[in-house]
């Protein structure tokens, strides 16, 4: 018996035309990812990706049908217009959000586009497993593993996705989620997963579809209790684990199908989804383990009041801080999330241009992992037509601390904390820092006295060299830049 | 072919994507980290491949409903992925531009 048969029952195979057509997407694809690895090239990665992915979808009209016609001359009208339709709808629903978004709600977007991705596998796969138990049919071993990994996985992406995009979006709290015996119902779930999955393998013939639905609920359930107990800060992590989570469902969907485009694709993200995110984990020095089930951000209340040692913060109004600035030669500026949140990039622009009409010398040090997301602050910074010469990187302002007059850190907390480079028992230890603190004078420009992602307190904040500005970042930068114009 | 041929073959295809993957990604500088995640992001939308081939059959309502959505979440997927990502680099071009300035 021939598997091409068995396996689909639209004759949909492996080798034919439409594959030679995948094979040029992806090429596209694979060439992409390689320019993407050059600031100079990426866009131009991106466009070639974008047409390896119009190629792969073209040529499968042209995919061959249980009669051995192209996909596109047997496609009844009702067919025809729905796929034509979700597309258009898709296009359109895709493109505009996506040009109208505000820069600093990437993260989000990139989370809710990877749940639609997510969800579009599972959806594929639970397709194959009502359409093979209708018919009556025991698909072969592999697909039938394939088809259920894929929902499962798939699944979980989409709904950690969502919950990854509440988060950063904030319609939920950006806290960890933490209750009573949450690593045991986990547990729970996760089992029950994997019991449902064998008894439907078993089963075979006549695979239950209400086994099948009591699967994906569960996998549903575990994508959000897998995410709901990771802070808002460790959310870029999570969705690109998650973007790799979505990567290999296709490519199981790829097994179910036969068809190399899912197969190539699915394995290209998977793989270059896992390398990204262990490279954000190296950069927050923390281990993937760390991040997922730590619960990183619960405030530790007792480690408060030890950090400060009874000393309290000097506080600064902006028209002071004004004046610090105004009398300074050299000025570093550290953006953080605070900033980003605040969407205060061109505030601080006009703030440094301003600096700059006055002969002072200003730098930006943009630490690996600022902002939401790594790089995210470098985005931000361009948006704003901060020039690239001025944004430095960790390790080539640290040495430069030193001889710089003041330091103004906007929102930015555990990267700058001392703490990382001799603490042992802080959560942060070992983290690459901005070493802020050696320079003549910190403004630290912050909402409050609260901790940072990592549910540490700064000492930084009572040093003898620091000064506080409490307010928003964009609020304050504002009034420090009219406290200037008097100069 | 037969069967297990197949089988060695699609498997053979998955594997090599998969080292390809992690080996394209290697030295990625960390400025890169945010639009690369988002162009992988785009490229696992070629899911839409596999809702055109499972809405091409179908014949039910139902079936109706779940090609139809999977085309739907899938196009969003690369559609939006593209632009994010177009977007995000498009600032990089602006940089470089200020620095021939």
């Amino acid at each position: 018996m021939n598997l091409l048969a068995q396996a689909a029952p639209a004759g949909q195979g492996l080798l034919n035309w439409a594959d030679f057509g995948y094979l040029i997407g992806a090429v596209c694809f694979i060439l992409a990812l390689k320019l993407m690895n050059s600031p100079i090239t990426a866009r131009k990665g991106n466009w070639i990706s974008a047409v390896g992915m119009v190629i792969a979808l073209g040529v499968t009209f042209i995919y061959p049908t249980l009669t051995g016609d192209p996909l596109i001359l047997g496609l009844k009208p009702l067919n025809m217009a729905l796929m034509l339709g979700a597309f258009f709808v898709g296009i359109v629903g895709g493109a505009w959000p996506g040009r109208k978004i505000a820069m600093t709600n990437m993260p989000q977007m990139v989370a809710l586009l990877n749940g639609l991705g997510g969800g579009s596998v599972a959806l594929v796969s639970l397709y194959e497993f009502v359409d093979a138990s209708n018919r009556g049919e025991t698909p072969p071993a592999v697909q039938a593993i394939a088809t259920v990994l894929s929902v499962i996985i798939g699944t979980m992406s989409f709904s950690g996705s969502l919950i990854a995009f509440g988060k950063l979006q904030e319609l939920l709290p950006g806290r960890p989620f933490l209750f009573k015996g949450q690593k045991a119902v986990n547990a729970i779930i996760a089992l029950a997963i994997v019991v449902l999955a064998v008894v439907i393998l078993v089963g075979g013939q006549g695979a239950n579809v209400l086994l099948f639905s009591i699967l994906i609920v569960c996998a549903f359930a575990l994508g959000i209790l897998g995410v709901i107990p990771i802070g808002g800060a460790d959310m870029p992590v999570v969705i690109s684990l998650l973007n790799s989570f979505t990567g290999v469902s296709a490519g199981f969907a790829g097994f179910v199908l036969m068809n190399t485009a899912l197969l190539i694709g699915g394995g290209l993200v998977g793989a270059s989804g896992l390398i990204l995110t262990l490279l954000m984990c190296t950069a927050m020095n923390r281990t993937l383990a760390n991040v997922l089930f730590a619960g990183v951000g619960v405030v530790v209340a007792s480690s408060g009041p030890s950090a400060f040692a009874g000393r309290t913060p000097k506080s600064y109004s902006p028209e002071d801080v004004g004046i610090l600035l105004a009398n300074a030669e050299k000025v570093v500026i550290v953006p953080g999330y605070g900033m980003a949140v605040a969407q205060a990039q061109h505030q601080v622009k006009e703030m440094a241009d301003k600096l700059a009409s006055m002969g002072i010398d200003v730098k930006y040090a943009v630490h690996p992992v600022a902002g939401r997301m790594p790089g995210h602050m470098n985005v931000l910074l361009a948006e704003a037509d901060v020039p690239y010469e001025q944004l430095y990187e960790l390790e080539d302002i640290n040495p430069l601390f030193p001889e710089t007059d003041v330091v103004l850190v906007l929102g930015a907390n555990d990267v700058v904390n001392p703490a990382a480079r001799y603490d042992k028992s802080s959560p942060i230890y070992g983290m690459p820092i901005l070493d802020v603190d050696k320079a003549k004078t910190v403004v630290v420009s912050k909402r409050g006295m609260g901790v940072g992602f990592a549910g540490v307190d700064n000492e930084l904040f009572v040093y003898d060299n620091t000064v506080m500005c409490f307010g928003s970042a964009k609020a304050t930068v504002q009034k420090v830049t009219q406290a200037l114009e008097k100069y | 072919m037969n069967d297990t041929l197949l089988l060695i073959l699609v498997v053979t295809i998955f594997i090599l994507a998969i080292f390809v993957g992690l080996e394209v990604i290697a030295k990625v500088p960390a400025t890169l980290h945010t639009p690369l995640m988002s162009a992988t992001n785009a490229i696992h939308g070629v899911i839409v491949v596999g809702g055109f081939l499972i809405l091409a059959r179908a014949e039910a309502l139902p079936m109706y409903i779940i090609g139809t959505l999977a085309v739907l979440f899938g196009t969003l997927n690369v559609v939006g992925g593209y632009v994010v990502t177009d977007r995000m680099l498009e600032m990089f071009k602006t940089k470089k531009r200020s620095i021939t300035k």
